[in-house]
């Protein structure tokens, strides 16, 4: 029969999919520990024994072996524009849609004192966006210059005005900086365009970062390493919400992901005003948007999910419990491999879940605003509206071992206390329960029909 | 290419018609319009203007608050660093029965370089933008 063997180096775990293709099922899963200080491949073997344990390789011919990372840190990033609100945060949507970790977000003129550290936090690829098409020069120009003076070897992405392009093109050049240049993230004013710079940034994670971190020998193996796998993850859930060319899609959706360390929500909508008489302000949003909250998550982020959420919000989820939330946060962050058995603790980890879910949700959606003017009050809105979206899936360890998705997830919708944030209303919500949206992401890239099948059959009420 | 100019409604202002009868008028005339629209604050005015490197910026008001919304943007431009550029401002600047040509020196006052009254056609403006910016016809 053939299958696919789709492979995601994370960071803590190598987890492996075996696809039959042709019933369009999950054969098996596997996991073992990542191993990318010493060999990928010791890893990625002790967990595809495992799968041998599980299937008949006899039987099995592995057609397509293609995969995902976000080992070795993942693929990290620093965006640099001219305006905090405008280019340089259009040039942080795009790192993000590439699945990206952002280590910075600088804007106006550099310094040296910038430059410095942005050399000190090892960035894996700069994006250097800044100026409208036909707009401010002087400013990507400028910091095209410094970062010919002291970038050696990071891959730079340029993604600014149009009309510095050639001049950048030359200060790079004669530096030897090794650098791709792509349309501009925001070709006018509060347009965005992110794809040519995302694309661009797999490009070059595939060409040069996947060798740069030790995980070339993978490829001997394998056929790729294909993208970040927050990319796959967004990747899968354009499909899921799109359809393909042969298969509709089931329409507007969120994702959320809770991890250790951070709280991802990807939606995948317009974000259009529900309402009649609501102004749209603001940089306009991607379609397929990524944010990542690096405060929130339910271990290595314990103690700054409860320094962003606080106790009493907390202890709104678990009103009832013995802990103490600042002590048991503390506890939960020095011990990253704790696995919660006792009932007490269950309902602790849960209560994490669910605020991690609500903040990372009331930062992700827009907000909606009052302004009283003297010709009564009139509704601004900054950012996406998803009162309407019909989905809400959880992913990640944290969901899809739990016991009760539904509880934690639910923390995401709408909430009539806070009714500027336009979350879901009522949302199906669902559970990618197998664990394979990053998998699907990969699998789409050549079989997009069978992807969203597969996806389809596999994600189910919760 | 021609010139960039940054036009919008300041305040909590929400009237569109004239905004977009000005977008089009100077769109027309040759200008690069930036239409950030309505309800705009300075702030927002002076990262358009950056960002695109813009030549003037054309603020509109029409609900009677312009005075109070337009006072500081010389400032903040200043202090932006978009030294000299061209600050138009029009429509229903201020209530009450007030005598024009001392709403006028206010705004002057205030760092504006052209200031008209209501129902001024798009066109003084387009000639006035030209003739500051050395455009020959």
């Amino acid at each position: 029969m053939d299958a696919a063997l789709l492979i995601d180096f994370g960071s803590t775990y190598t987890k492996l999919t075996a696809v039959d293709l042709e019933n369009e099922e999950i054969l098996a899963t596997a996991k073992d520990l990542t191993t990318v200080q010493t060999d990928i491949m010791i890893g990625f073997n002790n967990a595809f024994e495992k799968l041998k344990e599980k299937i008949d390789l006899s039987k099995v011919n592995f057609v397509e072996k293609l995969a995902c990372s976000s080992a070795a840190g993942g693929l990290k990033m620093i965006a640099i524009g001219l305006v905090p609100e405008l280019t340089a945060e259009a040039a942080k949507r795009a790192a993000l849609g590439a699945g990206a970790r952002i280590l910075g977000v600088y804007s106006y003129e550099l310094t040296k004192h910038e430059m410095e550290e942005i050399v000190k936090k090892k960035p894996d690829i700069i994006l250097l966006a800044g100026g409208t098409d036909g707009g401010n020069k002087d400013c990507i120009l400028h910091n095209a210059k410094l970062i010919a003076q002291y970038i050696k070897d990071v891959p730079i992405v340029v993604a600014g005005n149009k009309n510095a392009q050639d001049e950048i093109d030359d200060i790079l050049n004669d530096a030897h900086v090794y650098h791709k240049i792509t349309e501009n993230v925001m070709p006018r004013l509060n347009q965005i365009n992110v794809e040519p710079a995302r694309e661009v940034i797999r490009e070059i994670f595939m060409e040069k970062i996947v060798e740069a971190k030790g995980m070339k020998r993978a490829e001997e193996f394998i056929s790729g390493i294909l993208m970040p796998t927050p990319a796959a993850v967004l990747k899968a859930a354009r499909i899921l919400a799109d359809g393909t060319d042969k298969e509709e899609g089931i329409g507007e959706l969120i994702i959320v992901d809770i991890g250790g360390a951070t709280t991802d929500v990807h939606s995948i909508a317009s974000g259009e005003p529900s309402k009649a008489g609501v102004t749209l302000r603001g940089l306009q949003e991607p379609y397929a948007k990524r944010t990542v909250e690096g405060d929130l998550g339910m271990r290595v982020s314990a103690v700054s999910l409860w320094e962003a959420a606080g106790t009493r919000r907390i202890k709104k989820f678990v009103p009832n419990t013995k802990y103490d939330v600042e002590e048991r946060c503390k506890f939960l962050q020095a011990n990253v491999n704790f696995i919660p058995k006792e009932e007490e603790d269950i309902e602790f980890d849960e209560a994490l879940g669910m605020v991690a879910t609500e903040m990372a949700m009331e930062r992700h959606v827009g907000l909606i605003e009052s302004v009283y003017t003297p010709m009564g009050i009139i509704y601004s809105q900054v950012g996406k509206d998803l009162l309407n979206v019909r989905y809400l899936i959880g992913t990640g360890g944290v969901i899809v071992h739990s016991r009760n998705p539904k509880k934690i997830l639910s923390a995401g919708k709408f909430n009539p206390d806070t009714p500027n944030y336009l979350k879901p209303m009522n949302p199906e919500i669902l559970v990618d329960k197998e664990y394979i949206l990053s998998a699907m992401g990969l699998l789409a890239e050549k079989y997009p029909d069978k992807a969203i099948r597969i996806m389809k059959k596999y994600i189910v009420k919760a | 290419m021609g010139k960039t100019v940054v036009l919008g409604v300041i305040g909590a202002d929400c009237h569109a018609v004239g905004n977009k009868i000005l977008e089009r008028a100077f769109s027309d005339a040759g200008f690069n319009v930036v239409n950030i629209g309505v309800m705009c604050s300075q702030e927002e005015f002076i990262s358009a203007a950056i960002e695109t490197n813009a030549d003037a910026i054309l603020v509109s008001s029409l609900y009677g608050h312009g005075e109070i919304d337009c006072r500081g943007l010389r400032e903040k431009c200043d202090e932006a660093g978009l030294k000299n550029i061209l600050l138009y401002a029009g429509g229903n600047l201020v209530v009450g029965k007030q005598e024009w040509s001392d709403v006028e020196k206010r705004f002057k006052e205030m760092g504006f370089n052209r200031v008209y009254p209501p129902g001024t056609s798009p066109e003084v403006g387009i000639n006035d933008l030209k003739h500051d910016l050395g455009i020959e016809d």
